[in-house]
């Protein structure tokens, strides 16, 4: 070895043990299989049977679990009642209109909202929070939804989305205004809210479709669950932000606790506290869409049913509805955080003027729209179906180049996707848990060590080995390639800022957009399989790749790059030597950004045939089995929380050996 | 240093050995480290000695100006004294009673009716207008809308915002945020008065206008007034008394003109060095008794620089006036002279 061979040097190289532990890591791969069989894979029998114990146990809370006063089934039915009261108003308001009677014996008491008048409200929310451009856009959007027939979808859609972001902001702020209270609170739902943001959305279905029910309102309660975590965060961060001086004149001026809270803390956390509401609407939005596997409905059920169908027209054309109610809404929210309140004297009407607008066309829309129906609902006649266009460009693609795509997708599985499979799947898990230890050792510790190791133990013992390291194989590839993508890109733009606004247009775009889209182009030029998989992942998991490396690069203390030029570098030396390394930190965060992107955009892949983790949670999600698909699923955390810790430790060292300070990362 | 038996029970606030330690376990430590303990042993202690064995009397219509180095416990001392914290150990009257036995309602009503405060950064709600942000304390009250909105009003105009009542805090210069932030403490007509650096944000000319706009409300509104600078020429211009402050400790209180003509440790030299004597030194410790007749007058309260004027026409006695206007000494043109040169 190395340090046999230099005598001289007391202490070894860093890198020493690094090489001894691959040694043996290497040793146990090669020799062991005959030696220790089990080091490969998990006895079948061994298994523990967590996911049954899961499985009884949900099965024990929905029939028998009781808290005295009311059984656990009678709390479900209870929420359900409180979501779904909200949720009918709503619904029958933008697409259903009031209903008397049940079923298809149903009368029409009165018709939904004109689609007039929805567009004209929305737009009149843009003026009002953001000017004439912005009610355009918005106007815009939601007319293209109606001229390509997807009203209807797009309504059920947005009822989900109206009755969730109220639900979710106010229950995000109580629970964060908790926390900041109280300190033991805060300590008892972090780990909660650490896990809820790395479990991929497929796992809370499962259980929520076993507790709730298939249907719209189990989807209300899905996004919440899922949209609620961030905005607690927020609130927490926003609160503690506050200026002490503030809560001091609270004080001072003798609010009692509700006035300080509501007069003083709020409204000046308010700025921060709009971005966290911009979050669980667009949350919700993607989370509704992805909850039609449970009874959603509106435009995520029609992507779904096209992906089932193979329709890639009607897929495509609900694709392009939802990316334009994911732009309205997402520019509609950051223009009202960003909207400066003033005051205005006068009347009521004169105070708010855009309200009383409002209201006036709602009414004479619904006046008009009893004489001429096309006021009410948008005509069929003047629908454009781009649908069977659509199909028909896919159709061509196909014909003309069927060989090429092909060619391509076989010559990456053949020569990389599969070899490095096999590979990952003849690892031996205890070398795989050791290895990961001990990085977890190097990097940050003992308890690191612990951590990593232990969490890898139990992925195999739960028997999920082999599932994992499919989801490890895939995800590791898709991060590779959006790496190897985001980089160059992330140079190039971090030194032209007319190309960064553009990158950052685009990559900002792409981050809004719910990540079920990805799915569609995706499997129209490569059907379904494990390529597939990886191009929506790469697509979806690339934009934190750029990001991080641009704002990296840009945070590079120009002085050193100028004392680089003083020292006669060449350009690429100063890349290479200052820059790159410098930024160093920052790009492994986005490495890990771009981890968690690809974990949870990998298990929605399930959908176009994967063998991981997240055809596990799928599967269950089909059977309705709540303690398969939540073991997957928390599988699937711990390999998200292994790659955070690790690179997060690493970001740490790197920092500390560059003297940029510790920086929270 | 004043010791606690002497301070006059009578004064408007009044700090009795009041103490304050940062840190786990403060008040038992402090007991368990005997009457006067050492600074070492309560750093060695783990605690952070942010205010020490203070002994002071805020009397009735003075400005008290607290003044020391940043980080010598001033802002801990003003939150003693508004009980926004409370002293490890020690004591507190307001209004001869003692204020650490108020309930927290008794509390609210103290500081919603008698107590105002100015923050060094402002402290303005940034969603409120002028006019809401000065209207706040008493709509917290519970004031009706009318009323409150026309003593806001009045008191933005006191302060010279008149018709930026609709702005909102981020449209204004920092002078004039700080103009929002007094005009907001004296809404409620407080008896008294705590402002914590009021001026140390802005730049100096600004501070200098707001100093002079600061004494002209004084002269009109006669407040006892607790004020907090870490400048000492500020506390100078301003001050009827001065504390020094250091390492939580006060080393030494009194007049102005004490302080920079007998300073009492090397530390308070170190200040007073720069100070011009006779921008300090009153007419009244500078005149002899009356001996023959002399012309002009001048008030005992002036001080020697702002007197000096009056010597221009060549006069070589000054008769000086007490407060009832009877004359009550004669200033020298000599010893006016002496002190300018001194420095
Ligand atoms: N909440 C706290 N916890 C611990 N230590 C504190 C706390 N508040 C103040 N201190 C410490 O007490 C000491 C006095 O602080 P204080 O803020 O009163 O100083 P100051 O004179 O107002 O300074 P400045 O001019 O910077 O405002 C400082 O050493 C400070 O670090
Ligand atoms: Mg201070």
């Amino acid at each position: 070895m190395a340090e046999a061979i230099l005598p001289r040097a007391r202490t070894w190289p860093r890198w020493s043990g690094w090489v001894l532990a691959l040694g043996l890591f290497l040793v146990l791969r090669v020799a062991g299989k005959g030696l220790a069989p089990w080091a490969f894979d998990w006895p079948k029998a061994q298994t523990v049977p967590v996911a049954r114990w899961i499985s009884a146990f949900t099965k024990w809370l929905l029939n028998e679990a009781s808290f005295g006063l009311f059984t656990f089934a009678e709390l479900t039915r209870f929420i359900a009642a409180v979501i779904d009261f909200p949720y009918r108003i709503v619904l029958s308001l933008l697409a259903t209109g009031f209903l008397k009677g049940q079923g298809s014996g149903a009368v029409q008491i009165l018709p939904p909202l004109a689609w007039i008048a929805v567009i004209a409200v929305f737009a009149l929310i843009g003026a009002w929070a953001g000017g004439r451009r912005l009610a355009l856009l918005v106007a815009a959007c939601f007319t293209f939804i109606a001229i390509f027939g997807q009203w209807q979808s797009a309504m059920v859609t947005l009822a989900s989305i109206l009755v969730a972001v109220p639900l979710g902001v106010a229950g995000g702020l109580m629970l964060g205004i908790l926390a900041w209270r109280s300190p033991l609170f805060e300590r008892l739902i972090r780990p909660v809210l650490d896990l809820m943001q790395t479990i991929p959305v497929f796992a809370y279905l499962v259980p929520i479709l076993f507790l709730f029910g298939f249907g719209p309102t189990a989807a209300v309660v899905a996004t919440l669950i899922y949209a609620m975590p961030p905005m607690t965060r927020v609130t927490q961060l926003a609160l503690a932000r506050v200026p002490g001086e503030l809560a001091d004149l609270g004080h001072m001026v003798g609010c009692t606790p509700r006035q300080m809270l509501w007069r003083v803390m709020v409204p000046s956390a308010r700025d921060a506290l709009m971005v966290g509401v911009n979050q669980v609407i667009m949350l919700s939005l993607n989370m509704v869409i992805i909850a039609s596997m449970i009874g959603a409905g509106g435009l995520g059920f029609d992507v779904l049913a096209a992906l089932r169908r193979l329709d890639f027209g009607a897929g495509l054309e609900a694709g392009f509805a939802i990316v334009a109610l994911a732009v309205a809404l997402d520019r509609l929210s950051h223009a009202a955080a960003a909207r400066q309140a003033g005051s205005v004297q006068g009347g009521p009407v004169a105070r708010h003027p855009y309200l009383a607008g409002a209201l006036l066309t709602v009414l004479i829309a619904a006046i008009l729209g009893l004489v001429a129906p096309a006021v009410q609902t948008y005509p069929a006649a003047w629908e454009l179906s781009t649908g069977t266009f659509w199909s028909r460009v896919v159709e061509w693609i196909n014909v003309n180049f069927f060989d090429f795509l092909e060619a391509i997708k076989n010559a990456v599985l053949l020569n990389l996707l599969i070899p490095f499979k096999r590979f990952l799947l003849g690892l031996p898990w205890v070398g795989v848990a050791g290895l990961l230890a001990f990085a977890g050792w190097r990097l940050g510790g003992w308890r690191l060590a612990v951590l990593t190791g232990s969490l890898t133990v139990l992925i195999a013992v739960a028997g999920l080995w082999e599932k994992a390291m499919i989801t490890v194989y895939l995800c590791g590839i898709s991060t590779a390639i959006a790496m190897l993508i985001g980089l160059p890109v992330g140079i190039l733009a971090a030194e032209r800022d007319r190309l960064w606004t553009v990158v950052r247009a685009v990559i900002d775009t792409l981050q809004t957009l719910p990540s079920f889209v990805y799915l569609m182009p995706a499997v129209m030029l490569f059907r379904v399989g494990d390529f597939t998989a990886m191009i929506a992942v790469v697509a979806f998991a690339v934009a934190p790749a750029i990001r991080y490396t641009v704002l990296g690069l840009k945070g590079v203390d120009p002085r050193l790059i100028e004392a680089g030029r003083a020292m006669g570098c060449t350009e690429g030396q100063i890349l290479r030597r200052i820059r790159l390394r410098l930024a160093l930190p920052e790009i492994l965060l986005g490495l890990n950004q771009t981890i968690m992107f690809a974990l949870s955009m990998l298990v929605i892949t399930a959908l176009v045939g994967t063998r991981d983790l997240g055809q596990e949670v799928y599967i269950a999600l089909t059977k309705a089995d709540p303690g398969r698909g939540l073991v997957a699923g928390l599988a699937v955390a711990f390999i998200a929380i292994i790659a955070d810790r690790l690179i997060q430790a690493g970001a740490r060292a790197a920092r500390a050996r560059l003297g940029l300070g510790e920086g929270a990362a | 240093m004043t010791d606690a038996s002497s301070l006059p029970s009578d004064a408007k606030l009044v700090c009795r050995e009041v103490w304050k330690l940062f840190g786990a376990r403060a008040g038992e430590t402090l007991r368990a480290l005997g009457p006067a303990p050492e600074i070492g042993r309560i750093v060695d202690a783990g605690l952070v000695p942010a205010v020490r064995a203070v002994n002071l009397a805020v009397r009735e219509g003075e400005i008290f100006v607290i003044m020391g180095l940043s980080g010598s416990g001033k802002s801990t001392l003003v939150r003693l004294m508004s009980r926004l914290i409370e002293p490890t150990a020690g004591e507190i009257l307001f209004n001869g009673r003692n204020l650490l036995a108020a309930s927290t309602e008794e509390m609210v009503e103290i500081r919603r009716h008698k107590m105002g405060m100015v923050f060094q950064h402002f402290a303005l709600l940034p969603h409120l207008t002028v006019l809401g942000n000065v209207a706040f304390p008493l709509e917290i009250q519970g004031v009706a809308r009318e009323e409150r909105e026309a003593r806001a009003r009045k008191m933005v105009a006191l302060v010279g915002l008149g018709g930026r009542e609709d702005a909102l805090p981020r449209q204004l210069s920092g002078g004039q945020q700080q103009r929002v932030g007094i005009a907001r403490s004296l809404a409620v007509e407080p008896e008294l008065w705590f402002l914590d650096e009021p001026f140390s944000a802005l730049d100096p000319l600004i501070r200098r206008e707001m100093q002079d706009e600061f004494m002209r409300l004084q002269s009109v509104l006669k407040k006892t007034i607790v004020f907090i600078t870490h400048d000492f020429d500020e506390a100078i211009r301003l001050a009827d008394r001065i504390a020094v402050m250091k390492d939580g400790a006060i080393v030494q209180q009194g007049t102005p003109e004490e302080i920079v003509l007998s300073p009492a440790t090397d530390y308070v030299r170190e200040f007073t060095r720069a100070v011009p004597r006779s921008k300090v030194v009153r007419v009244k410790s500078a005149m002899r008794p009356v001996a023959g007749t002399a012309g002009g007058a001048v008030s005992e309260r002036a001080t020697v620089a702002e007197a000096a004027p009056m010597f221009l026409d060549g006069a070589e006695v000054l008769a000086v006036k007490g407060e009832g206007g009877a004359v009550t000494g004669h200033l020298h043109r000599a010893d006016v002279v002496k002190l300018m040169l001194g420095g």
